[in-house]
Parts: structure tokens; sequence; C-alpha cells
């Protein structure tokens, strides 16, 4: 194998182990609603009062996961 | 490069900016660049939203009033919520951050526009904006006691000065993720639509027996699309929000 095609492939590696932090951020965004709705289940009313913060605590999870995908992408498009 | 992925993905094509009008002032360059002009159409759009919404008139408010009420009120009540009233004095910089943002991502889910947000010398100079106001506006009404911010209340001596040394590096790395936040998720974002909007030109392109399956990179495309809409709200409401909960901490220190 030339060194240059080992590179690539090292890329292409490298681009699907990053892409496994977005399945990292998939358990935190289930973690997230799965709780919610227990939570939610148990008292109704305080729901809407929690809205916000449930978006809140989504987008700042699911950002983690994007940062992953960024590597990826990254390591796919512009390395 | 372009060789590898086959020719009709050009993911980061999209982002390259280029100069409209060349400008250059002793030697440094002030061109008016295709990023320099959406900044412009979303700050036009968001005064014309505005001053539109704000002129009042007669009988019952229209829809653009409402909406141009209902933005300020959701930045007001944010802002109230996490700073009390002695926060409001810092409406304007929250809300104009955050029409600005809303705007620039909308503006650039448009076919063949450009989303100035999805560069992170845009969104970094706003997150550090917004952390050089937390330090002046917390040393200026607090002077010393500012750094109680980095001395939680109520830790057993023999832990506190690990838990300073980790108080003092998670403050001085919030402009990195306040702002690699929006940049990452618009970028990402925008790659994504890119690769599946490429993978059903490359369907079409292939042989006639594999060009009926482009509909389902196409109705991912229009999944994907819906959800970056929700995205492009979302990092604008979440760029506000910690921007409240940054100023929080300058005005009320080791309040938390």
């Amino acid at each position: 194998m030339e060194p240059h095609e080992l590179a690539i492939a090292a890329k292409y590696i490298g681009a699907g182990l990053a892409a496994i932090g977005t399945g990292a951020a998939g358990i935190g965004v289930g973690t997230l609603f799965g709780q919610f709705l227990n939570g939610a289940l148990r008292n109704p009313s305080a729901v809407d009062g929690q809205f916000g913060r449930l978006i809140f605590g989504f987008a700042v999870t699911e950002a983690l996961g994007i940062f992953a995908l960024l590597i990826s992408f990254l390591l796919l498009f512009a390395v | 490069m372009a060789g590898e992925t086959g020719p009709a993905i050009d993911p980061i094509g999209q982002f390259s900016i280029t100069p409209l009008i060349p400008i250059r002032i002793a030697g440094h360059d002030f061109s008016l660049t295709n990023s320099s002009l959406y900044m412009l159409i979303a700050v036009g759009l968001a005064c014309l939203l505005m001053t539109a919404g704000a002129r009042g008139g007669p009988g019952i408010p229209g829809r653009l009033q409402s909406l141009a009420e209902l933005a300020y009120e959701f930045i007001a009540g944010m802002l109230r919520s996490a700073t009390g009233e002695k926060g409001m004095r810092f409406f304007p910089m929250v809300f104009c951050l955050f029409m600005f943002i809303l705007i620039c991502n909308l503006v650039g889910l448009l076919p063949y526009s450009f989303t100035v947000t999805s560069h992170i010398i845009v969104t970094a100079t706003m997150a550090l904006a917004v952390f050089l106001t937390v330090i002046v506006v917390g040393i200026y009404e607090h002077g010393f006691g500012f750094f109680k911010l980095f001395v939680p209340s109520g830790v057993p001596i023999y832990i506190l000065p690990l838990v300073v040394a980790i108080e003092v590096i998670s403050f001085f790395t919030r402009p990195l993720s306040h702002s690699v936040r929006l940049f990452a998720n618009m970028l990402a974002g925008h790659i994504t639509l890119n690769v599946f909007g490429g993978f059903v030109v490359m369907l079409l392109g292939a042989g006639a027996a594999v060009k009926a399956l482009a509909v389902l990179p196409f109705a991912m495309t229009i999944g994907l699309y819906a959800l970056e809409l929700l995205v492009a709200f979302l990092q604008a409401y979440v760029f506000a929000m910690l921007t409240c909960m940054y100023l929080n901490d300058a005005i009320h220190p080791g309040g938390h």
C-alpha cells in the first residue's frame, strides 16, 4: 500500500470513528425526552412551565453530537 | 478531492466568501463580500420588521405587529426570568443578538443563499462581545466581589481549590462553546442537506433501474429541512438564553 493510500484510508476510518459520537448524543437526547415524559406523566400540570428547559437541554445535548459530526465532515471534505 | 466523492457533491463550496465590490483601504481588505451583503440583508429585515410592527395604527393589530410583539415579549420574558428586573437594561443587546442570529439562520436556509452564522469568525465575534460585556459589567458593578463567581458557597475547604480551578476553566471556555455551538450546528446542517441533495442528483444520473430510488434521499432532504428550520430558531434561542445566563453572573455573582 502506498503511503498516500494509507493516509486516505486513515482519513475515512477517522471520519467513521468520529461519527460514533453522534450515537452517543442520541443516547443523551433519548434520556432527556424519556425522563421528561416520565416526569410529565406524573405531573402533567408542570409540563408547560418546563418545556423551555426541555428544548434548551435538547439543543445543548444535540450540539455535542453535531460537534462529532462536524469533525467527521471536516475529515471527509476539508482535510 | 472532487474526483473521489463524485462531481455531484461539493458540500464545502457553499461556504466560500467571494468579494462583490472590492474595496482596499491602506492595504487592508474592506471588500463588500457576499457575507457582508447577507449581514446587511439580515439587519435590514430586522429593522423593517420592528419599525413596521411598531408603527401601530388604528384598530386591531395586524399580523406584522403581532409578530414584532411576540418577539419582544419572548425575549423580555426570558431575560426577566433569568436576570430579574436589574437585567432589563441589557434587553437591547440580547434582542439584537437574537433577531440577527434568527434572521441570518432563516435567510441562510433559502436555496442559493449564504449562511452568515456558519462562519466561526461571525459567531466568535458575537460570543466574545457577550464575554467581554460580562467581565466589564461584573467588575464595574461589583469590583473585587465579581470574583465570588469562582468561589461557590457551601463547598468544603479541602476541595475548594479544585472547584475554583474548574470554575475558572469553565468561565474562560464559555466563549468557545458559545460560538462553536451555533457555528457547528449551522455548518453541519447545511453540509448534511447538501450531501443528501447530492445523493438525489447521483441517483438520477445513474441507470434507469435505480432512478426511482432517488425518492428516498429526496424525502430525507425534506425532513432534514424541517429539522433545520427548528434548529435555526433553536440555536438563536439558545444563544440568547446563554447570553442571559452569563449576564446574570455579571449582575448577581456568587448567586448560584
